[in-house]
């Protein structure tokens, strides 16, 4: 009983230094729990059956990042209490020395992390569980779902399942702790408070060296994963640039504080005046003991920046893609083969069927579209062995395949008529185009592939069609497609005059169309009647396929919602991480600060300059992982704008907005908490 | 001789009704300029409070102090603040030197916080260091200097500033006899030379044999005074050694 006063009396007095510890294991509790709810909040939404699996895929991925979330967490706890223990040194050192035994501190210590875990689970759960109910509105909205009505919503499972996880790692902790105390020595105990530290100034040549090395191989790294990304053709070339730049970061921050202290030592007015020496070496003695941190934190903020800007322009350019990409409610699409394998052993009336357009095939199936189409285009797609990509590229192609290896040259280009083009183009309100009876035009929108194109089409390289030699009308793709998609997917399709291809058989039909109806419910409805026909139809000689507007949609949120969710619970647990250790570690310190702004006080410093004095010193030391960490980012972020090319990035700059308002309040909380807590640590009188 | 320090009749008292402890139970003394004044006395005798209330860590609770004609009892905020950084210099037992400054960055900070310019800073800095043959160790961290030299590093922080009064607590009690002789013959060429006035506090009467005048203190009361005069050190030395017989406790041990 007498341990258990002593604990409780133990944390009420170290309240303060517990303030941090306490803020990150309440926030990490309750984003554990509000990002494991989602699943509960999205059963009372009323979506379809595809949405409703791509939710499903969703919780399970993020039940798969929880377990990843809880490592992070774990590590962080655990560096944490060793902060913590560390600054009880002394406290555990009198208990020693008073003849306590060490099981009996290791059970103190038990019941204290006990205490706190059990509080901080109470507290973050009740946050948690709050938050959700913001969070559903997210949901709501993400999903497009209507929320006409509030309800309270509370997750079984989610919370079950914090309280496993976090038990496991307040368990993990406590182990730690039994470990840390087992394996300490008392004199080691009483005196670490007199240590004083020792300054290793590095060799300012040698340092110079090492940072001008570490910005050559940063920029290298840089450069491959922007300028020089057509060198990445694999996957695994990506770790090279990535191992550049994180072993370039560590570098960096080594010998940075002994180049940024000989650079303003240099400059003798800003250095020897006020408290400009003591805030410059407090931040080089700081940076210099935790190189490794600061080269993680730094990394961590990296990644925060470029998942919540990434996957945040994801869920952005995925909805403005959706009216510009699928401007028509459906699309019916019906490949005509011709192939022997396909026509062997086929009854004459079977082949003519392959002659149907797409409504007649359909009304051959039961489904009669003027009963629901109102404004519909029929188009034709044709292509042949005899027009490949090779064919296109002309002499070009072995100096393009040299640059882009991913292409394949023997896929046949899709070609459509002028006028059937402009019929669909006036359908979809695009720009419709004119040709001369020798011209080509190539329309396109994957930008990669406008740009192989484009190369080409500089060169005013003829192709024939058909028999019939074409040249192109413009030096460049033109914007367009003809299937609707949720992406710029379109990768060249060729408008050639009309006669050309008059008595070709086309490989494709395309009906694209509006609905009659007006109401979202009345078009689900149709569209689960129109998928119960095509599939009693499956097994049929002439496959029709369709598309809808609102399947691309799901589609979309679907993608847009899971890519959202995840880059804000990882992005948010990653920030929370780094801000921390940052806090954690200058308040384990305030110890000898406070030793130290006494002594400055004593010498006669005016009060308002220590304050000033301390503030330069914390945002300094928060600034420095953030400020190349932004750096990184700027590069990172092309890097991802490449790989995410297809969803369109038009909305990045709002995104990132985004992404600096989400810095800003928890980077921001916690610069401020750990100044004011510091402040009122060196304030205290002994 | 104008009077740099004068106290008139300062009491400390600290605890409540039910237990009172007096520290400082009616002192009043002079010190003039270019002064060494030793003050005396057992643990718990008070002395240390009564630094603390003369170099305005602490305040005192009745009577006054004045320190150039100044009362000091009466100064608040950042005027304390400006007073001790430009009227007093310290000097700790435990030298309370910042580790992560080289000795040179130590003394120049009690200089920068005033606003000075970084030449006129190397100026003094170096001439100060000169004064206290510490020149050779300018460059090093104070864990890499001996006890001696980090004294005299704070000596001389203490003293750039050129302040009206030198407060030491215990200058010499974490340091070993040699280097304590070293620096008291130090504080001897400064109070010659360059006229500073000190007031050290000690319960050495070795130490305090290096002083112009010793007061002793008991029960927070002065309790004696010695003056050198003409009287070498050695036979001071046997005068306070007297006194301190006389007071008993346990200034005896320190023998």
């Amino acid at each position: 009983m007498m341990l258990f006063k002593l604990s409780i009396a133990n944390i009420v007095k170290s309240f303060k230094d517990y303030t941090i510890y306490f803020f990150t294991l309440i926030l990490g509790v309750a984003i554990f729990y509000v990002f494991n709810a989602i699943e509960s909040q999205t059963v009372l939404l009323n979506v379809t059956s595809s949405t409703s699996e791509i939710i499903g895929l969703m919780t399970d991925i993020l039940s798969g990042v929880s377990v990843f979330v809880s490592f992070i967490l774990g590590f962080l706890i655990i560096y944490a209490s060793r902060f913590l223990i560390k600054r009880r040194n002394k406290e555990f050192g009198v208990y020693l020395t008073l003849g306590m035994s060490k099981r009996k501190i290791s059970i103190i210590l038990f019941i204290e992390t006990l205490i706190i875990g059990l509080l901080s689970l109470i507290v973050g759960l009740g946050l948690g569980v709050l938050l959700s109910q913001l969070m559903s509105l997210l949901v709501a909205n993400m999903f497009d779902a209507d929320m006409t009505k509030f309800s309270f919503i509370f997750s079984n499972d989610a919370f079950v399942k914090t309280l496993i996880y976090f038990g496991i790692m307040y368990s993990i902790v406590m182990l730690f702790n039994t470990f840390i105390i087992s394996k300490c020595r008392l004199i080691e105990l009483l005196n670490s408070d007199k240590k004083s530290e020792k300054v290793h100034l590095k060799n300012p040549i040698v340092s110079s060296i090492v940072f001008v090395i570490s910005c050559i191989v940063l920029g290298r790294a840089y450069y491959m994963v922007t300028a020089g990304i057509q060198e990445l053709e694999t996957v695994d070339k990506i770790f090279l640039p990535i191992i550049m730049g994180s072993v370039s970061t560590f570098f960096i921050f080594w010998s940075l504080s002994g180049l940024i202290l000989k650079l303003c030592m240099s400059i003798k007015n800003l250095y020897y005046r006020g408290l400009n020496s003591f805030i410059l070496r407090q931040f080089s003695s700081k940076i210099n003991t935790m190189v490794f941190s600061m080269t993680v934190i730094c990394l961590m903020l990296f990644v925060t920046i470029c998942i919540l800007s990434s996957s945040l322009s994801i869920k952005n350019s995925l909805s403005a893609n959706l009216k510009e990409l699928a401007p028509v409610d459906i699309q019916f699409s019906k490949r005509v083969d011709y192939t022997l394998e396909n026509t062997a052993n086929r009854e004459e009336d079977e082949l003519a069927l392959l002659n149907l357009d797409v409504v007649d095939t359909l009304k051959n199936m039961g489904i009669d579209t003027t009963e629901f189409i109102d404004e519909s285009v029929e188009i034709n797609i044709f292509s042949t062995p005899d027009l490949t990509i090779a064919d296109t590229f002309g002499p070009k192609l072995n100096e393009i395949l040299a640059n882009y290896r991913y292409l394949n040259p023997h896929s046949q280009e899709k070609i459509i008529s002028i006028s059937e083009y402009n019929e669909l183009a006036k359908l979809y309100e695009l720009e419709q185009f004119a040709i001369e009876s020798g011209e080509y035009i190539i329309i396109a929108d994957f930008d990669p592939f406008v740009k192989i194109r484009n190369e080409v089409l500089a060169e005013h390289q003829n192709i024939e069609v058909f028999g019939h030699i074409l040249k192109p009308k413009y030096e460049k793709c033109q914007k367009g497609f003809v299937e609707i998609s949720s992406n710029h997917i379109n990768d060249g399709i060729l408008i050639v005059p009309d006669h050309v291809l008059a008595d070709i058989k086309p490989i494709q039909n395309i009906l694209a169309g509006n609905y009659k109806m007006t109401k979202k419910e009345d078009k689900i409805e149709l569209e689960r009647q129109l998928e119960k026909k095509l599939k009693e139809n499956d097994g049929n000689f002439t496959l029709i396929k369709g598309n809808s507007k609102l399947i691309i949609a799901e589609a979309s949120i679907g993608l847009g919602a899971m890519a959202t969710f995840i880059g804000l619970y990882l992005g948010i647990i990653f920030l929370l991480s780094s801000a921390a250790i940052l806090a954690l570690k200058e308040l384990s310190e305030s110890a000898d600060n406070k030793k130290r702004f006494k002594m400055l006080r004593k010498i006669g410093v005016d009060e308002h300059l220590i304050n000033r004095a301390l503030f330069r010193q914390i945002a300094i030391f928060f600034a420095t992982p953030l400020i190349l960490a932004v750096i990184h980012s700027y590069f990172g972020m092309k890097f991802s704008i490449f790989i995410l090319e297809t969803f369109g990035t038009r909305e990045l700059m709002r995104s990132i907005i985004m992404t600096v308002v989400f810095l800003l309040v928890i980077y921001g909380s916690y610069f401020l908490i750990t100044y004011f807590s510091s402040k009122t640590i060196i304030k205290e009188r002994i | 001789m104008e009077h740099i320090l004068k106290i008139e009749q300062i009491e400390k008292y600290y605890g409540n009704k039910s237990s009172l402890t007096k520290a400082i139970d009616g002192i009043s003394f002079e010190v003039e300029k270019g002064e060494f004044v030793a003050i005396m006395g057992a643990s718990g005798s008070g002395k240390t409070t009564l630094l603390n209330v003369i170099s305005t860590i602490d305040r005192v609770t009745s009577g006054h102090i004045y320190i150039d004609g100044k009362d000091i009892t009466t100064l608040k905020g950042n005027s304390l603040n400006k007073f001790r950084r430009e009227s007093l210099g310290f000097i700790f037992q435990d030298f309370n030197l910042l580790d992560t400054l080289t000795a040179y960055e130590n003394i120049a900070l009690a200089l920068s916080i005033q606003n000075i310019g970084p030449a006129e800073i190397k100026r003094r800095v170096l001439a100060t260091a000169h004064e206290l043959d510490i020149e050779d160790v300018l460059d090093k961290y104070p864990y890499e200097m001996s006890g001696g030299q980090r004294q005299r590093v704070a000596s001389a922080r203490a003293i750039i500033t050129d302040p009206t009064l030198v407060l030491a607590d215990e200058p010499t009690g974490a340091l070993d006899s040699k280097s304590s002789k070293m620096l008291l013959e130090r504080f001897n060429h400064l109070n010659e030379t360059l006229e500073a006035t000190i007031l050290m506090v000690t319960h050495d009467a070795f130490t305090a044999s290096y002083a112009t005048r010793v007061l002793f203190i008991k029960d927070g009361r002065i309790f004696d005074e010695l003056r050198k005069g003409d009287k070498t050190r050695k036979e001071f030395f046997d005068s306070i050694i007297d006194v301190v017989t006389l007071l008993g406790g346990d200034l005896n041990d320190a023998l």
